[in-house]
């Protein structure tokens, strides 16, 4: 089969790849760009495990076609910490202890992510619908809520003392 | 060989579906220092059982040996003293069958 | 909470460290057994058998093989020939001819999903192209889908060598009969003012993890293999791949990946020895990664069940009698955990009189694997709900009608030997005294309700090195994979042992060549058993500490001491020296310091658990809702609290999805209708609760820290909790799982036109 060559912008970088048209987004930036991060769970779009943001959108990459990437931006779990330092959300999963086996954590992060980008006070219920698209097994589910819960209220706080300063 | 009754001897309980060679017997006080010398005076008084219990000469694999409440791992080798209680139940590892 | 009585002031055990892969973890960093690549690696995919029953006539693969891109494909002829008979693998008896079948079918497939053939091909959509053009001829059979069928004289039989030692050399579906007698159950019943006898089926269900099965192999021309992989345990692997492969086991290597979830299912082998066999016949690495369907339908979920269970209990609360017959769907092949469903169904109680009889029937379903505490939560929804109803029947709180019944210390435990120190009580008391408890429940259609739970927990074989570096600081090497969270515990450790600080040691999970044998990631056991290993390992460490510096002070080793993580020499005027201090004097004084352990563990701690939920059931659609959750449940000792809370946590989810929504769906021709995460509902983070843990710590004796295992036993009392709840919210008592809306409305209809009728008639 023959291959596309798609232009996308990658964790904020501009990448150049070639992919076939059968190859899912997720097959894409796993076995074509070596970003394993996102991980395959059941290829449905069920489990959440694949979820990458394109162009400011939580999406199940295993439901998008690695072409359609064409022109887009995206943020993969690669990309959250930034030069190597942790973001506030990554941070709190690990001080929760809110992995066991951390396969859908990277899920999980984007999610969460794309939730406080979206909105930065959530209460617990707007956690829970917000992340009911990525299955944990492992968990459930207590100490993922309390980390997003926890960072949301961090980040709500430096942004405080950031526009205090 | 029947040991005197003012000693003390250490007691094998019978597994259910085994009670069939010991003529309903649950619990048979045997002599015995190691599991090895119980199994085979076991098999001595009530023959046949001892095959159930053995495989090559070492307790079967799918048997737990239980001695005074702790799961004992030594098979034929374990010992004993007079006062311990012996049962044999089924092996079954846990989160692994 | 910890109701805590184990002594010892400890500086890093019972602390919450961040855990040290956990950078790795949140960064995608870590590598999952399907992340790894090799130059030159094909890909494989199996092809599975469409049919539940079926003799295979024939299998041409000759159009398969001619599809560019297509380099070997494998089939059961490819396997040695193995034997009928039990036999060791590691710890495990196995039967090697079963095992050889499960991986390829030989002349039968016996459910769907199969495996009959294997591709390796130069990517994973060629490989899947080529399975659509080798040619199956079938014979399809009448499919045997339930223990019922199984057990019905003149069922079609799946296994034609397979006999149980009660039928002699009759053909057969029941594997294997148990049975457990302690006195005399119809004079116990005599002595009952009530007794209840009820009949529970409950349906398959699957461990459910998230990650995929998945295998790398690599056969090298020397003869020498090695497999990556994600599993519970590469012993096991090795030793089971070298079976099925006729291959010796010390030429395997197996290299644990990451793993992303097991619950037991991913103990055994179903790509591992594709991979080497695929390897082997195309000189390349060979990937192999199961698709969602394929897990649910080829893995190794858990049995369905049928449970009659007649108890008796005076109208004082006392449970007098017992009688149990129990059959679990063992798959395709003989090894249902009902013989340890029958060890634990009435477990956690003192009844003078029961009889309890177990059968391992085989049908046309996957092989059934291991899931959490395998065979204890079928077990514990009938026999939990039944307690639940005499303790009603007799006015008595459930709590209080199972404290008067609880095991504690020195009682016998259903298979004979007396219990060492347990802390049921301190579970049941620690859900008494907890805020949800407390709390009063109100408003229609809600219920609370109540189960406890036991679970065996398992010692085995683990091994640890404690390896002491050049700048003081340590390693820890295991060969335990961890799925939960188990290396920061082992660090842990070591580190308290040793005086160090946690940062400075680093765990590893290491393969099979770089390891003492060490039996798999399951049983609860890790922490307990490779915990004891680890502890024994990190004080030999400290045996040879103490040479060196006797050696450097030139005193005998029984004048140095290591205290408060520094060596001191008794009596005056010799400072004390520090590990990281010594440590440059090693080379001098004998060389690297490495501390190592092997155990067979002793001193198993059982695990008992007590669950309550509170439930809101709709009444025109029979969904339910968990508002509330409480698991009380005995760590012996908690090395890292935040982990031993998210076993709990995790076991409980877990709990509540078998109860409430999970189930295999297969049609009258056997095949499975509900082979993906939409349909096969497991809970989201929509319908759960905060899980409130209560953690007791009535310490082991039996090891070193007091541990026990802890990661089982939170599943086994959640279904019987939810159908209690479902009882007092809107009076049915259910007898099948899952209690989802359509069964559940169901029982209400039922309920409702039954109890009209008899208003109607008054």
């Amino acid at each position: 089969m023959k291959k596309t060559l798609v232009e996308a912008t990658i964790n904020g970088e501009t990448v150049e790849f070639l992919c076939e048209p059968r190859q899912s987004l997720l097959e894409t930036l796993r076995d074509v760009l070596e970003l394993t991060g996102s991980k395959e769970g059941c290829l449905t779009g069920d489990c959440g495990a694949c979820t990458v943001i394109v162009d400011g959108r939580a999406v199940d990459s295993c439901l998008m076609l690695g072409v359609e990437a064409q022109g887009k931006t995206i943020s993969t779990v690669e990309g959250l910490a930034t030069q190597g330092v942790l973001s506030v959300l990554q941070n709190k999963f690990l001080e929760h202890a809110s992995l066991q086996c951390g396969i859908c954590t990277p899920g999980f992060l984007i999610s969460a992510k794309s939730l406080l980008d979206r909105n930065p006070k959530p209460t617990e219920p707007e956690v829970r619908y917000a992340l009911a698209g990525n299955l944990c097994r492992c968990t459930g589910y207590d100490k993922i809520v309390k980390a997003v819960l926890d960072a949301a209220a961090d980040i709500r706080g430096q942004d405080k003392s950031k526009s205090a300063a | 060989m029947l040991a005197p009754l003012c000693f003390a001897m250490p007691t094998v309980v019978i597994p259910a579906l085994l009670r069939k060679f010991t003529g309903g017997l649950e619990r048979v006080d045997v002599p015995g220092k190691s599991i090895r010398e119980l199994v085979r005076t076991l098999g001595q008084r009530f023959p046949g059982i001892d095959a159930q219990l053995l495989e090559d000469g070492d307790i079967r694999p799918s048997i737990a040996v239980s001695i005074d409440g702790e799961i004992a791992t030594g098979g034929v080798l374990d010992t004993v003293d007079e006062h311990s209680e012996v049962h044999f139940i089924p092996a079954l590892g846990g989160g692994v069958r | 909470m910890a109701a805590s009585t184990t002594t010892g002031n400890f500086k890093v055990i019972g602390t919450r460290p961040i855990r040290h892969d956990g950078v790795d973890k949140v960064t995608g960093r870590a590598k999952y057994g399907a992340d790894y690549t090799f130059p030159g690696m094909l890909h494989g995919k199996v092809l599975r058998s469409p049919h539940a029953h079926a003799n295979i006539k024939s299998i041409n693969i000759d159009k398969a093989l001619k599809l560019p891109g297509v380099k070997a494909i494998v089939t059961g002829k490819d396997l040695p020939k193995a034997e009928n008979k039990l036999e060791q693998a590691g710890e495990m008896t196995i039967n090697p001819m079963y095992l050889s079948m499960n991986i390829l079918a030989h002349d039968k497939v016996l459910y769907d999903g199969h495996a009959i053939a294997a591709v390796a091909a130069t990517s994973p959509h060629i490989a899947e192209e080529a399975l659509r053009l080798i040619e199956v001829e079938y014979e399809v059979l009448h499919p045997v889908m339930t223990v019922d069928v199984a057990t019905k004289p003149g069922a079609p039989i799946l296994l034609k060598d397979l006999r149980n030692k009660e039928e002699g050399d009759k053909e057969t579906n029941v594997a294997q009969h148990y049975q457990f007698k302690r006195g005399d159950v119809a004079a116990g019943f005599k002595a009952a003012d009530y007794v209840i006898e009820r009949e529970f089926n409950t349906a398959m269900v699957h461990q459910g993890y998230i990650e995929p099965h998945n295998a790398v192999g690599i056969y090298n021309s020397d003869g020498q293999a090695t497999i990556y992989c994600s599993t519970q345990g590469a012993f096991d692997v090795r030793s089971l791949s070298a079976q099925v492969l006729g291959m010796p086991v010390g030429h395997i290597k197996v290299v644990p990946a990451e793993i992303g979830g097991g619950f037991g299912g991913k103990t055994t082998i179903y790509l591992e020895p594709l991979s080497v066999l695929l390897s082997k016949k195309t000189g390349a690495p060979v990937k192999l990664v199961m698709s969602r369907s394929e897990v649910l339908r080829a893995s190794g979920p858990t049995s369905g069940s049928k449970i009659k269970v007649k108890m008796g209990a005076t109208k004082d609360g006392r449970l007098v009698a017992a009688e149990i017959w129990m059959a679990y769907e063992a798959g395709a092949f003989p090894g249902s955990p009902v013989g340890a469903g029958a060890m634990c169904i009435i477990a956690p109680y003192t009844i003078e009189h029961f009889q309890i009889d177990a059968y391992d029937v085989v049908v046309n379903r996957p092989k059934t694997a291991a899931y959490r505490a395998p065979g204890a939560t079928n077990a514990a929804f009938a026999s939990e709900t039944i307690i639940d109803e005499l303790a009603e029947k007799c006015g008595i709180d459930p709590i209080d009608f199972r404290l008067m019944n609880a095991v504690k210390e020195g009682d016998a435990q259903v298979v004979g030997p007396p219990f060492k120190r347990i802390g049921l009580i301190q579970t049941l008391e620690g859900v008494k005294n907890s805020p949800h408890y407390k709390s009063k429940l109100t408003g229609k259609f809600r219920g609370r309700g109540v189960a406890s739970g036991f679970w065996f927990n398992a010692g085995m074989q683990s091994s640890a090195t404690v390896n002491i570096h050049a700048d003081g600081t340590a390693s820890v090497v295991t060969g335990s994979p961890d799925i939960g969270g188990s290396r920061a515990s082992m660090a842990m450790i070591t580190a308290e042992v040793l005086g160090l600080d946690v940062t400075d040691v680093r765990p590893i999970t290491a393969d099979t060549d770089s390891i003492g044998h060490t039996d798999v990631t399951g049983g609860s056991r890790v922490t307990f058993a490779t915990g004891m290993a680890v502890y024994e390992a990190a004080k030999d460490a400290e045996r040879q500490l103490i040479e060196r510096a006797a050696k450097v002070w030139e005193k005998k080793p029984d004048e140095v001491e290591f205290r408060d993580g520094k060596l001191h020499a008794k009596g005056n005027g010799v400072p004390p020296m520090s590990i990281k201090q010594l440590a440059p004097r090693f080379p001098r004084t004998g060389g690297p310091i490495t501390g190592r352990a092997s155990v067979n563990a002793r001193g198993v701690g059982p695990g008992f658990a007590t669950t309550c939920v509170d439930v809101e059931v709709d009444p025109d659609t029979g969904k339910v809702q968990v508002l509330r959750c409480t698991i009380a449940q005995d760590a012996g000792k908690a090395i890292h609290p935040s982990y031993v809370e998210g076993q709990m946590q995790g076991g409980t989810a877990q709990g509540l999805g078998w109860a409430l929504n999970e189930e295999y769906f297969y049609d009258d021709k056997g095949t499975l209708r509900n082979s993906g995460f939409l349909d096969y509902r497991m809970p989201t983070c929509l319908d759960l609760p905060m899980i409130e843990t209560v953690v007791v710590e009535e310490a082991n004796p039996g090891h070193p820290l007091g541990v026990r295992g802890v990661g089982e036993v939170s599943i086994v009392p959640p279904p019987a909790a939810v159908a209690n709840a479902i009882f007092r919210a809107v009076g049915v008592r259910m007898t099948e799982t899952p209690m989802s809306p359509p069964k559940l409305l169901k029982a209400m209809l039922k309920h409702r036109s039954s109890t009209q009728h008899s208003a109607a008639a008054d």
